[in-house]
């Protein structure tokens, strides 16, 4: 008697960890996707300024220490034309930027940067006991980060940007685009069905779709029957023109009617429209 | 005689440790061919049987860690235990250590077999990883295999020559023996270690992944040393905790007084042991942690802020049931004297103390969050409980945690001890102000790393760390000094409620959910890496699974190991069962005992 006694409370135990487990949000970290990204042929600096923003707050991973947290600079509060030109006049800095002035000079110390970080620590944010001399920051062309010369250049036309100097990174060229496209295959064609297009853009990773169970954007059943064909129209192609109740603008990618064939647009459409509020299609 | 045996002895048990050591030497001291590491594809995992090949490796790891921290810790305390009874010449405290290492002798065979079974799975689901792994550690894993053999020789040495080598000089000699059982079982924790920190932070390869260093490079990376001080304390702790259990079940069945007493006093001394191994944990998972973060500032961001921050609420659930549990136990101590009374109304402001901090503890802040969540909270963390989720105020809570336990051992030790010394008021007077004054340190401290940048906030930490021990070890001195010659009062072992042996059960459980929780956390800091940037883990499943996935696997894991705990412990009372020799005219049955 005694041993059941022990046992069930044990049990008990046991359990209440388990649930409490289970009642967390729940969250499962993927790999990132292995494919270099097919950089558009005509993708000017204004692209490039935007791309370089998306990876220094995604892939880049960046804003993991750059931000008010006091791990690494505030790249987004600084002024960073006044920074960058503190640096370099800095008796500390000889690296590869010195003796050069203006956009070349911040190009040159921002992929220096990049893919040496120790080559000039800013005072304070060294590693501990190293007098600056040691930055705790990984070099972003290696692994685990591993951006590709495109994307540091892409980052650096960013970082640009926020000096107030002009671009002065090579735009990608259109053999660059084919060696990236060479890597992942062919180009992927047109989804056949809405359940594939959904698949190919990814929808349910921030709606609640047959029961994905996803809270980031509304949930799309029903969805037809409160904003009508129009109203899920724009929602696609102008995410930002109207934002749902009780959800964040800027979230739901702004390039999908750049992205999406027509046929596939008006796939999706068709699925929603008949969607019930559960979300389960017959 | 004794004294040949002894030469003897350690002249072989050296030998053979020299030997290893010449013999393997040139692996150690001299670095592979340099050649970049090929990247395994998905081709490179095979698929057995449908079974996931993860599930199967996770299970059997956590099971060989759970019985190998058990039974690494266990000689470590029986050899301090034995080591109290020659002090004291108390034979008490030699037949309790003795009964620790009968209860832990079984699970030396489940070690070794769930050791077996994991290095044949690694080998056969992950081929390229040991492939890699052999290749960088070259003969460092035959030192561990012959290391093994040894753990096992002066086991049964120790264990068997217990009752021959008992008094007298040798005594001593026994005692050589555990020093011996307890310096190989270290090897092997130090060097399995090394192994399991190289994938987190290797060192002694180039970022291609070829060898460029020694096996020595690749074992002293740039984690084993926190991990090795981690593994070592938490040992102790949840040895004393598992050995706890067994005492506890013992006296809740136990048929006589004498008996009660006896599993009383064990219980107690295994709570003991728990909590002082306990105590310095949080400040090794401190090293470890910010070790972490100097070796890579994303691997201790996805630890503390990023997909796996919510663990750590987990984790301060855990360890706040540990806390209030071994507390509990404390308490209920009291009432084993009639001094403890004395104590008793003190009681309800420790858990006063333990219960606020157990809250701060599991304040959450960086964490994932809908915007529908941001929106309803009004930001990001929450306005006014926001400021109680960071680590200044976590810290905070967790030293008073650890200081208000150490002050419930203090009054159950007290309460059977009356200080006769002169000074004894001004003693207490200064342990008192001790407290006091440490106290405010700790909270000041947290308040400053409160406004305190970010970066220095990990420095903050350090004076509240340092308060907690100068806390624990002034009075403890003081106390010392104090109770010297000090009237004492009878503890009556055995006058405990039933309902306090259940917290002596709380403990194992926790512990082993934690321990596995421990280990989830520390292989998903390499995320999709077998070695951490230098080999990739491009099996199906490169992921880390949800909470819950991770909540399920550690309670079956768990589950079993208890179930394999229950039938150690079981054996252990089956060997020490006689059966009574049959009288003329009865049955077998009727003569069994």
């Amino acid at each position: 008697m005694t041993l059941l006694k022990v046992m069930a409370f044990s049990l008990a135990i046991l359990l209440s960890y388990t649930l409490f487990a289970n009642i967390l949000p729940q969250v499962q970290s993927d790999p990132p996707a292995e494919e270099e990204p097919i950089v558009p042929d005509d993708m000017d600096v204004a692209g490039m300024i935007s791309w370089g923003e998306t990876l220094f707050s995604g892939k880049g991973t960046c804003t993991l220490c750059h931000t008010n947290m006091g791990r690494a600079p505030d790249m987004l509060a600084l002024d960073l034309g006044a920074e960058f030109a503190e640096r370099l006049a800095d008796p500390r800095y000889t690296g590869k930027a010195k003796g050069l002035e203006g956009a070349e000079a911040v190009q040159s110390y921002v992929e220096e940067s990049m893919v040496d970080p120790s080559a000039y620590v800013v005072a304070g944010f060294g590693k501990k006991g190293t007098g600056d001399t040691v930055s705790p920051m990984p070099a972003v062309n290696a692994a685990p980060i591993q951006l590709s010369d495109i994307e540091m250049n892409a980052l650096t036309a960013f970082l640009q940007s926020r000096a107030g100097v002009d671009v002065t990174v090579p735009l990608p060229t259109a053999a660059e685009d084919g060696a990236s496209a060479a890597d992942t295959g062919e180009e992927e064609g047109p989804a056949e069905t809405a359940v594939a297009a959904f698949g190919k853009f990814g929808c349910s990773v921030c709606h609640d779709l047959d029961g994905s169970g996803a809270e980031v954007g509304p949930k799309l059943g029903g969805i037809g029957a409160r904003i009508g064909r129009d109203g899920v129209r724009e929602a696609i192609l102008d995410p930002n023109a109207t934002i749902a109740k009780g959800f964040e603008p800027d979230i739901m990618p702004g390039d999908l009617g750049e992205q999406m064939r027509a046929s596939e647009l008006e796939l999706v459409l068709d699925y929603l429209m008949v969607l019930p509020e559960n979300g389960a299609r017959e | 005689m004794i004294v040949h045996r002894h030469s003897v002895f350690w002249t072989l048990a050296l030998a053979l440790l020299a030997g290893l050591l010449v013999g393997l030497v040139p692996d150690l001291i001299a670095a592979a061919e340099p050649e970049a590491l090929v990247q395994p594809t998905r081709a490179d995992y095979p698929s057995i049987a449908g079974l996931s090949s993860r599930t199967v490796v996770w299970s059997l790891a956590q099971m060989h860690l759970f019985l190998a921290a058990f039974v690494l810790a266990v000689p470590l305390f029986v050899l301090c235990i034995e080591l109290a009874g020659v002090l004291t010449r108390e034979t008490r405290y030699d037949d309790m250590a003795h009964e620790f290492m009968k209860i832990s002798m079984a699970a030396y065979s489940f070690t070794a077999l769930a050791g077996g079974g994991l290095t044949i799975a690694l080998f056969l689901l992950y081929p390229n990883l040991m492939n890699f792994m052999m290749r960088v550690f070259q003969g460092q894993t035959l030192i561990y295999a012959a290391l093994f053999g040894l753990e096992s020789v002066c086991l049964y040495i120790y264990f068997y020559s217990w009752n021959a080598l008992r008094h007298g000089n040798r005594k001593w000699f026994h005692m050589s023996i555990g020093v011996m059982l307890n310096m190989v079982g270290l090897g092997l924790l130090f060097i399995a270690n090394a192994w399991t920190t190289f994938m987190m932070s290797p060192a002694g390869v180039d970022p291609s992944g070829a060898i460029t260093g020694t096996v020595w490079d690749a074992t002293h990376n740039p984690l084993w040393n926190p991990l090795n001080l981690h593994r070592f304390l938490a040992n102790i702790a949840y040895g004393g905790a598992i050995v706890g259990a067994y005492a506890a079940y013992r006296f809740l069945s136990a048929r006589t007084a004498a008996e009660r007493a006896h599993y009383d006093w064990m219980g107690y001394t295994s709570n003991i042991i728990a909590v002082v191994g306990f105590l310095p944990l949080p400040f090794a998972g401190y090293w470890l942690m910010a070790e972490i973060y100097s070796y890579s500032q994303q691997m201790g961001i996805t630890a503390m802020g990023g997909i796996l921050a919510w663990l750590f609420i987990i984790q301060a659930v855990l360890i706040g049931t540990i806390l209030l549990a071994a507390n509990y136990y404390l308490w209920c101590g009291l009432g084993r004297t009639e001094r403890g009374a004395h104590y008793a109304p003190y009681v309800k402001y420790i858990a006063v103390v333990l219960v606020g901090g157990f809250l701060v503890w599991v304040t959450p802040h960086t964490i994932i969050l809908t915007p529908q969540e941001i929106q309803t909270m009004g930001g990001t963390s929450h306005k006014f409980l926001g400021p109680l989720g960071i680590m200044p105020a976590k810290n905070i809570a967790v030293n008073l945690m650890l200081v208000f336990t150490f002050l419930s051992f203090q009054m159950f030790y007290r309460s059977s001890r009356t200080p006769t010394v002169s000074w004894a008021k001004a003693g207490n007077a200064a342990i008192v102000a001790l407290y006091i004054v440490g106290c405010l340190n700790i909270v000041a401290a947290g308040i400053y790393g409160y406004i305190t940048p970010t970066v220095y906030k990990v420095g903050a930490s350090v004076p509240q760390v340092a308060t907690t021990l100068s806390i624990i070890v002034f009075t403890a001195i003081i106390d010392g000094f104090m109770l010297r010659g000090a009237r004492k009062t009878e503890i009556n072992w055995g006058r405990m409620p039933a309902r306090s042996q259940y917290a002596l059960f709380v403990l194992p459980v926790a512990f082993t959910w934690l321990m596995a929780l421990m280990g989830y956390i520390r292989s998903s800091l390499r995320t999709n890496w077998h070695v951490y940037t230098i080999m990739k883990d491009a099996s199906p499943e490169a992921y880390i699974p949800t909470i819950g996935e991770a909540g399920n696997m550690i309670t079956l894991v768990t589950l079993s190991f208890m179930a394999l705990i229950v039938f150690i412990f079981w054996l252990s009372q089956l060997g020490a069962t006689k059966q009574q020799m049959p009288e003329a005219g009865t049955t077998v049955e009727e003569a069994a005992p």
